[in-house]
């Protein structure tokens, strides 16, 4: 019998971190048009990350904020290995992963897709789906399969009698139980789950996002969330990473960078969820236009057309990542100012 | 904007939407759905999937898919029925006096012309006006819908705007001709919601501006909090609560409006724990017999699976179809 390896040849150094980049870039050439081969049309390349620094630690959900086009779901690629890096490195429990993964390496990283009608195989059962990928991970031996994927269907709270069935006759909700289904049933060590509730009803949303909570819980699983819906990631995670053009610009821990953000785009990102109750908005900070083009990043502070603060210092420096209090980084040479302005206090609703 | 005599400019009467299958059977998807819009007035409906909400808006609109059609019920516009009016008179309507602006633009705007000559061609068509003044309205109203540089943008086509730009074009053409009402199905949804935010504020400011009426048809209640001021709740084909945002988020009187508020995450309130709604929503062709909740909800007794409750008064100026409303009068936190 050959069960997948457990992980206890850890060095104790690294216990605390699963997987981490540094400096990690990724560019996209405008394509070979002759034109561009000419020069015509403007820069021609796209830098869909520009020195990502971020660490996933064991155990915690950590989410990864920020507007299209911020390089958010790149990045998850890169994690998973579904795309490389242009250059940069990401380590995995400490040690460099290969540019090319093996089985081995692939299995570690799973990932849920946003789109649970488009990420499953309409022409598989549930119980083929599973079974497949225990064997050719060689998760349990063939005699043991049906006991696995029953196992597994119920960590993510479906019965025994779905196996026969195909995704078509699922709804949103039990689709992306199946996804992450599919995702543990490698048994994983990071889940890198983009926008999993996004296409799902909000009566829904709140059973999946339950499941990540306990999943992490039993497994010790490291979970990676992407997500735009704020309130959904201070909901459910640990700590925030906020992306901008192809740079993390602000990490702390939820409770802290909804409550003292030190960078003003996450400012702006909090001003601009849409409250239940009422809140007194500092407009200030609520952005006008949208993200610059990513093939034209501004020089300084890649945030400066679009910030409030933004002061002669911002036109010429760009701001490297750096820490500002405990816990918490961030790149803006006027965190300190920031600081100092009150956030909208939803204490002050109406009765 | 003054109601003429008091008169809603959108009344809605015992609608149903769906399908008619051969043999004089048809299946009701949207049933018996009843709602007013007086002048000046925004109306948020929330559903979830399946619920009925964009069927509803397409109804009024006239843009329902192929096969699915009005079974019964009335859509009259500032008096007159909409569904009964020639279809020529009710086409003279959409434009210049309805106008309505959808989830996703780039699927909604003519992808091979330049945007400017869209939003130009509603002015053209029903205010009679001249290529030169349609074309230089559109720039204006490019400006109004806060597009930078707009004369230069006028000339670009869908495919080379952002998300925002386009939502900001569609919104733009909806308005070009000063409609009366505005019927907006999820336009927000697909945008980051640091766009959205310019968006809604947008909306809500032609709307102060023109005295427009607002339908807008949504998932996230939080969005509906910011732009409308009354709420109609969509389940399973039926209006099961209306009233205003405020007091129908403060003390919802319909297990269904209950929880989906709290299920939701609410940024305010990051402590409270999710309850999430049991079961899923019912099969339009297989409804329970009774309110169609009741399979899912905490309240029920027996009698709710007799027969569907009716839509009444339960407290001044709410509206909820509950046998069992009067359990509800908890006060949210």
């Amino acid at each position: 019998m050959s069960v997948a390896p457990v992980s206890t040849a850890v060095p104790a150094a690294t216990d605390t971190s699963m997987l981490r980049v540094s400096a990690l870039t990724k560019s996209y050439s405008r394509g070979t048009s002759l034109l561009s081969r000419f020069g015509a049309g403007g820069p021609s390349t796209l830098k869909a990350l520009d020195g990502v620094d971020l660490e996933l630690r064991q155990g915690e959900i950590l989410a990864l904020v920020g507007e299209s086009g911020s390089g958010k779901s790149t990045l998850a690629k890169i994690l998973v290995g579904s795309t490389t890096a242009t250059s940069g490195e990401v380590s995995y429990r400490g040690a460099t992963a290969p540019a090319r993964r093996d089985r081995e390496s692939s299995r570690r990283v799973q990932m849920v897709f946003q789109d649970p009608y488009s990420s499953l195989n309409p022409r598989l059962t549930v119980g083929r789906m599973l079974a497949e990928l225990l064997l050719l991970h060689k998760i349990v031996p063939r005699r043991e399969v049906r006991a696995e994927s029953i196992r597994l269907l119920n960590l993510v709270g479906l019965e025994e009698e779905v196996l026969g069935a195909y995704p078509s006759q699922f709804s949103g909700g039990q689709r992306q139980r199946l996804a992450i289904a599919r995702a543990i049933a490698v048994r994983p060590d990071v889940l890198i789950a983009d926008e999993p509730v996004s296409a799902l009803d909000v009566s829904v949303q709140a059973t999946i996002l339950d499941l990540f909570t306990s999943l992490r819980a039993e497994l010790g699983l490291s979970i990676l969330f992407v997500a735009h819906n704020l309130a959904v990631v201070q909901h459910l995670s640990d700590r925030v990473a906020v992306m901008y053009l192809g740079r993390i610009v602000e990490v702390a821990d939820t409770a802290e960078i909804f409550a003292r953000p030190r960078h003003p785009y996450t400012r702006a990102l909090i001003d601009s969820i849409p409250r239940m109750r009422e809140t007194s908005v500092n407009d200030a900070f609520e952005l006008d236009g949208e993200p610059p083009s990513p093939y034209d990043v501004p020089a300084g502070c890649r945030f400066h057309p679009r910030c409030a603060l933004a002061s002669e210092i911002c036109f010429a420096t760009d701001p490297p990542l750096l820490q500002i209090g405990p816990a918490h980084e961030s790149a803006c040479l006027k965190a300190d100012e920031l600081a100092t302005i009150p956030l909208p206090d939803p204490a002050q609703e109406l009765p | 904007m003054i109601p003429e005599s008091g008169a809603p400019l959108l009344r809605v009467q015992d609608l149903t939407i769906g399908i008619r299958r051969p043999g004089g059977r048809s299946v009701a998807i949207v049933e018996d759905v009843s709602f007013d819009v007086d002048p000046g007035q925004r109306l948020g409906i929330v559903g979830e999937s399946g619920s009925g909400k964009s069927l509803t808006l397409r109804a009024v609109a006239g843009l329902l898919p192929r096969g699915v059609e009005v079974l019964s019920g009335r859509v009259e516009f500032a008096g007159r029925d909409l569904l009964t009016m020639p279809a020529k008179d009710r086409r003279a309507l959409m434009g210049p006096q309805i106008a309505m602006i959808f989830q996703e633009p780039m699927t909604a705007l003519n992808p091979v012309m330049r945007v400017g000559d869209q939003i130009a061609e509603g002015p053209r068509r029903h205010l009679g006006m001249s290529a030169k003044e349609a074309g230089e309205l559109a720039v204006s109203m490019m400006a109004r819908t806060g597009i930078p540089d707009p004369a230069r943008r006028a000339k670009a086509y869908p495919h080379e705007l952002s998300g925002g730009l386009r939502q900001r074009i569609m919104i733009a053409m909806a308005v070009s001709c000063g409609p009366r009402l505005l019927l907006c199905d999820e336009p927000t949804t697909a945008l980051d919601v640091t766009v959205q935010l310019q968006v809604l504020k947008l909306l809500e400011k032609l709307c102060d501006d023109t005295g427009a009426s607002l339908v807008f048809v949504t998932h996230d209640l939080a969005v509906v909090n910011q732009t409308c001021s009354e709420l109609a709740v969509m389940y399973a084909g039926h209006i099961v609560e209306a009233g205003r945002v405020k007091d129908t988020f403060r003390q919802p009187r319909h297990p269904y409006t209950r929880g989906l508020l709290e299920s939701a995450p609410d940024f305010d309130r990051p402590e409270r724990e999710l309850i999430p709604i049991p079961g899923f929503p019912p099969n339009v062709a297989d409804r329970p017999s009774g309110c169609p909740f009741a399979p899912r909800c905490g309240y029920v007794r027996d009698h709710c699976t007799e027969a569907v409750p009716p839509l009444e008064e339960v407290l001044p100026g709410r509206l909820a179809a509950c046998y069992e409303s009067d359990r509800l009068v908890e006060v949210l936190a």
